[in-house]
């Protein structure tokens, strides 16, 4: 729970706020980035909670802004600042972007979302499309006499009724993120995949769902083989329309969805993965002004699938200069701002070698403790579409509306992508 | 209190030319153009300009029909509540008005925006409205009908509770709609802590089902809300708590970390009474959903790292051996890298020690300053958790040694002390670096190490008398650790080597601490050497001085009642700090009311600002003009119902709050964990 909410620039001062509580002096606000900055150099960083005489911070960072919770009891902190984030998202939806400006050009909104998203400090709702129903942008519209959403305070607090389309149709994303760290030598040391079903619906009145995967608990529970291999996840996370106690007994995945675009479920796998892109970096300092790389890039995956716009990151030392590039594919880009040179391949299939030869210059005045170069990772981002690392499929979606009756049609996609983390030590 | 520069800027005087503007849109006869005009007002009122002269002509909006004028007029009221209630107060018929309206979205308002105003005053107004919300037939008004009572018993707990509304809030805990019951037990219960004696809201079993319904009908605010008052049901049967705790299991599924952890919270309230293995079971359950929290945001993972280390503590083997799902990522923040290095640590066993120390030797090379220092500390405690690792610790040591980097030899110099103390024999390896070594170090704490490390081993080491004079030359400008550690080991020196080769050291360094050094402490401790030291009881001295000494391990855990405490408080910050709630939010009642008192003075001095801006203002006469019928309500010069404090008063008060800052409940670090006498003489 917070007594106030505050919207803050990186310099501390308070662009909106709401007192929800009026239980402390609004005036602790200004301690906030003291506070942070004292505790970073008292520890050398700082942490989403702080806390000092007896008023707690709980904050989150969004480009150019501060989300500040302030809160004088033993609040939920993780309830804060899932919140929070929640709340950056709302803001994203209702402007595009989160920052100082789009806050400043919509007060009144702002402060209509504050009044709504929570009361006396406690969460209500972060639902954009309910909330979109009935606090609107064009504000000159007057509408005479707007009841709250039935969606607001039903057990189906996401979808509202008397949606219609002409055409009814799902489009079903499977995004698989790979998390992934490698030693140089090629083991892999850390390895995860982070899937994720994301809908688009476009289906009238209130749809019944069923969504069947190619799961291993499900088809070992039920005693059957199918033809293929199954997936085992090890951990999965659904949208709230999602019936719970249904899945916990019998691993049946039913809803009914909220309109338009939303993400279904989320799952884990922290199998070992094969590097799907693995880069080979070598480099040669000669006689102590030039520093050499010779890259080899190798895509280890299906031989039909493509992954595109892949992009290598390969630190190199701070002072380098003048640098020239060579390469059998894409180009490379030097990016001095992050001290390292960046090779683009548009296109690059499986089973494919690329190579890439780099020279850059070193200042004549040495750096003493040149073998203490502090290491850096190369860091890779790809996306391949078509493919799943985890082999996860979807094996059928089923739609039916008992009142409408209509023919609705399921389109499925399916790609893998980087994920926060998929670097190669050094 | 506020400061000069931030109130004169908030109380901008708004320009003439821009306030009458601003008035003539107000009271145009177009709709739109009133709508602008407010819009421009909040704006104005948001980058600090002091609109509250246009109060009577923004009030006079608030009688329309029309929704979108009305709700900004609201939050309008909603922002100057705050500073001037009493002037709210002229807005009241209309909000009675309005809690009567067809349009629930406009009773709901009234009644949220009522509850608001914090002055007592409304009170007597809000009753009736209140009482009828409370049943209205519209959920969403039921919903903030409910919330409406925390607010009103935060004003006046006695009227609230003699007034029948705390009964009516408890019926609604079995309200049909979900949201409304979760509004409605969330402010029960914090009704109920505010009060615990009254016993408002028991958690009991005949609740839980109604509870349970609405759980798997609720959004996710109010499924956190429902377990958390799940998590407040006690009880000691066994079969009951085992119902509650499988039909919390499934919202380990949901997509919201904060229902995921609330769940796990309500599961460790309740397993200390289960059977093994239905504890089994329910660990099983609960380790996958919380190493998911660890692949979100990074302020999320970080509250979710500090429960994972709570929930490890009571059960080390939650997960299994699997270190590396705790890895450092290199993109992750500082502030997670540093929690997980903490359960790397704690996880490390002999099964995955060797994945460990390959990739915590990867740190050592990383390029955060504070991160490979942990590392460093991190290396040491693994050293003393497996034993079986410690020349793989030891060469990494070695390594560092040899890069010779400053910041990194200190660290681990320092770590080198405690490693030392269970593994003498390892000084060996030492021997060829330690001449080199000294000269890096600068930061006290090595540099005390170093000489205990000199002193303790002043036998192994041949040089130990030479590097010993070294550091004493420059006693006299070295801080007490130092001064302290260096005493302490040339008496060991002298007593070990026996033959009063180093008597002119352990003289000069007695002599400095009693004759020259204003320090207590340094001079006690130097005169009880100095006795210990005579010829005849030079025997003593060396069974006093090199003893065994006991041994150190690893424990880095918390006390087990703390522990047990804090699991209770999972997700709250509470389980971030790992402190208890109470050390942290106030003394007790006293911090409390402190906070709230400035909070009140700082209200009372914007009141009296705004205030002297209205009567200055040209509008004073309109506000007479105003329609309201009652009388009592239009003085708009009405004390402030809550009297300031003297200045002088609340700030002692202050002062004497901070002086209960928090007692550090953080466990004595390993090295500390010494003797009672060894302590003494700093051995």
């Amino acid at each position: 729970m917070a007594s106030a909410i505050f919207v803050l620039n990186l310099k501390g001062k308070v662009i909106i706020s709401r007192d929800y509580r009026a239980d402390i002096p609004m005036s602790v606000v200004e301690k906030f980035l003291p506070l942070k900055s004292e505790v970073e150099e008292e520890q050398g960083f700082s942490t989403p909670c702080l806390t000092h005489e007896g008023i707690n911070y709980i904050y989150i960072h969004h480009n150019d802004v501060y989300l500040l919770a302030l809160s004088k009891m033993n609040s939920d902190a993780m309830e804060m600042l899932v919140f929070l984030r929640k709340m950056a998202d709302v803001f994203i939806d209702y402007f595009k972007e989160l920052q100082e400006e789009s806050i400043r050009d919509n007060f009144v909104l702002v402060y209509e979302l504050l009044d709504e998203i929570m009361d006396f400090g406690f969460p209500q709702t972060t639902e954009t499309k309910i909330l979109q129903e009935y606090i609107t942008q064009t504000s000159n519209t007057v509408k005479k006499h707007a009841p709250p959403p039935i969606a607001m305070t039903n057990a189906i607090s996401w979808r509202s009724e008397g949606i219609h389309y002409r055409k009814n149709e799902v489009f079903l994303d499977v995004i698989e993120s790979v998390n992934l760290i490698a030693a140089a030598d090629g083991t892999v040391i850390q390895s995860e995949i982070l899937g994720k079903v994301r809908l688009k619906c476009y289906l009238s009145g209130m749809p019944e769902l069923r969504l069947g995967l190619n799961d291993k608990v499900l088809f070992e529970a039920a005693g059957r083989t199918i033809k293929g291999n199954t997936v085992e996840m090890e951990d999965v996370k659904f949208h709230q329309c999602v019936r719970l106690a249904r899945f916990e007994n019998d691993r049946t995945i039913s809803f009914i969805p909220p309109d338009g675009e939303f993400d279904l479920m989320s799952y884990r796998m922290s199998s070992n993965v094969r590097p799907l892109i693995w880069v080979e970096c070598e480099s040669i300092v000669h006689s102590g002004s030039r520093i050499e790389f010779m890259v080899k890039a190798k895509a280890q995956f299906k031989k039909r699938c493509i992954a595109n716009n892949v992009q290598i990151i390969i630190p190199v030392p701070e002072d380098a200069d003048s640098p020239r590039f060579q390469t059998s594919n894409g180009h490379v880009q030097y990016a001095p701002e992050q001290a390292a040179m960046v090779w683009n391949i548009k296109k690059f299939a499986g089973g494919k070698e690329f190579f890439m030869r780099a020279e850059m210059g070193l200042p004549s005045v040495k750096n003493e403790d040149i073998q203490v170069q502090k290491k850096r990772p190369v860091q890779l981002k790809f996306a391949i579409p078509y493919f799943t690392t985890s082999g996860i499929q979807v094996r059928y979606l089923k739609i039916t509306e008992p009142k409408l009756n209509y023919h609705a049609m399921p389109w499925v996609r399916y790609v893998t992508q980087n994920g926060t983390e998929y670097s190669i030590r050094q | 209190m506020v400061p000069k520069l931030f109130q004169s800027s908030r109380f901008k005087a708004f320009k003439k030319s821009e306030t009458s503007e601003l008035q003539k849109g107000l009271v145009s006869q177009y709709a739109y153009e009133r709508i602008d005009a407010v819009k421009r007002t909040i704006a104005a009122m948001t980058v600090g300009k002091d609109v509250s002269s246009l109060f009577p002509d923004v009030l006079k909006n608030l009688a329309t029909r029309d929704i979108t004028l009305k709700k900004l007029v609201y939050l309008y009221l909603i922002n100057y509540a705050k500073t001037h209630p009493d002037l709210c107060i002229l807005a009241v018929n209309t909000f009675v008005k309005d809690s009567e309206e067809y349009n629930p979205t406009l009773r709901a308002l009234a009644i949220r925006t009522m509850g608001c105003i914090r002055v007592n005053k409304i009170i007597g107004y809000l009753a009736d409205p209140l009482r009828k919300a409370l049943k209205d037939e519209h959920p969403y008004v039921r919903k903030a009908a409910a919330v409406c009572v925390v607010k009103m018993y935060d004003l006046d707990r006695e009227y609230c509770a003699s007034n029948g509304f705390i009964e009516q809030l408890q019926a609604l805990v079995s309200d049909p709609n979900p949201v409304v019951v979760a509004n409605a037990v969330r402010s029960l219960a914090e009704i109920h802590d505010q009060d615990p004696e009254k016993g408002y809201f028991n958690v009991v079993y005949t609740m839980t089902d109604r509870l349970m319904v609405a759980l798997s009908e609720c959004n996710e605010w109010g499924r956190i809300t429902i377990l958390n008052s799940l998590a407040r049901f006690r009880t000691s049967d066994i079969k009951e708590a085992e119902y509650v705790c499988e039909r919390v299991v499934p919202q380990f599924q949901h997509a919201n970390s904060g229902v995921v952890l609330s769940a796990v919270k309500v599961i460790m309230v309740h397993i200390p009474l289960f059977s093994s293995d239905f504890t089994d079971f329910l660990y099983k359950k609960m380790a996958p959903p919380l190493l998911t929290l660890l692949s979100t945001d990074s302020e999320i993972q970080y509250v979710a790292l500090r429960n994972i280390n709570l929930i490890l503590q009571k059960r080390p083997s939650i997960f299994d051996v699997k270190t590396r799902v705790f890895f450092c990522k290199y993109n992750d923040p500082l502030y997670i890298k540093m929690e997980k290095l903490k359960i790397i640590t704690m996880l490390a066993c002999d099964e995955n020690i060797n994945e460990t120390i390959s990739e915590l030797r990867a740190y050592v090379s990383e390029v955060e300053l504070e991160f490979v220092k942990q590392t460093i500390k991190c290396l040491g405690d693994v050293a003393l958790k497996v034993p079986s690792v410690i020349n793989d610790c030891i060469s990494i040591f070695l390594e560092i040694y040899e890069l010779n980097i400053s910041y990194m030899v200190q660290e681990v110099t320092v770590v080198m002390e405690t490693v030392l103390r269970k593994y003498p024999q390892k000084i060996d390896l030492l021997l060829p670096y330690l001449s080199r070594v000294i000269e890096e170090l600068g930061d006290p704490r090595a540099r005390s190490s170093m000489a205990w490390i000199l002193g303790e081993f002043s036998h192994v080491i041949p040089t130990s008398s030479k590097l010993l004079s070294e550091m004493i030359s420059t006693m006299a400008d070295e801080d007490l650790q130092i001064q302290l550690a260096l005493l302490t080991a040339v008496v060991k020196l002298s007593l070990m080597n026996g033959k009063g080769n180093d008597e002119e050291l352990v003289q000069k360094v007695l002599n400095y601490a009693i004759n020259q050094s204003s320090n207590q402490d340094l001079r006690d401790r130097a005169f009880a050497y100095q006795r210990l030291l005579t010829p005849e009881n030079v025997r003593k001295a060396q069974k006093i001085v090199c003893c065994e000494k006991p041994s150190v391990s690893y424990n880095n855990n918390l006390p087990e009642a703390l522990l047990d405490a804090l699991l209770c408080e999972i997700t709250t910050l509470a389980s971030v700090y790992h402190k208890l709630p109470e050390s942290f939010i106030g003394q007790g009642k006293f911090g409390a009311d402190a906070i709230q008192r400035r909070a009140v003075e700082e209200l009372n001095i914007e009141e009296a600002n705004v205030h002297e801006a209205i009567e200055k203002g040209a509008n004073v006469e309109n506000l007479l003009d105003l329609d309201f019928t009652d009388p009592g309500a239009t003085s708009a010069s009405d004390s402030p119902i809550t009297s300031a404090q003297p200045q002088s008063g609340s700030n002692s008060a202050m002062d004497l709050f901070m002086a209960f800052e928090a007692p550090s409940t953080n466990n004595a670090e390993p090295v500390k964990a010494r003797s009672a006498t060894d302590d003494l003489l700093g051995l």
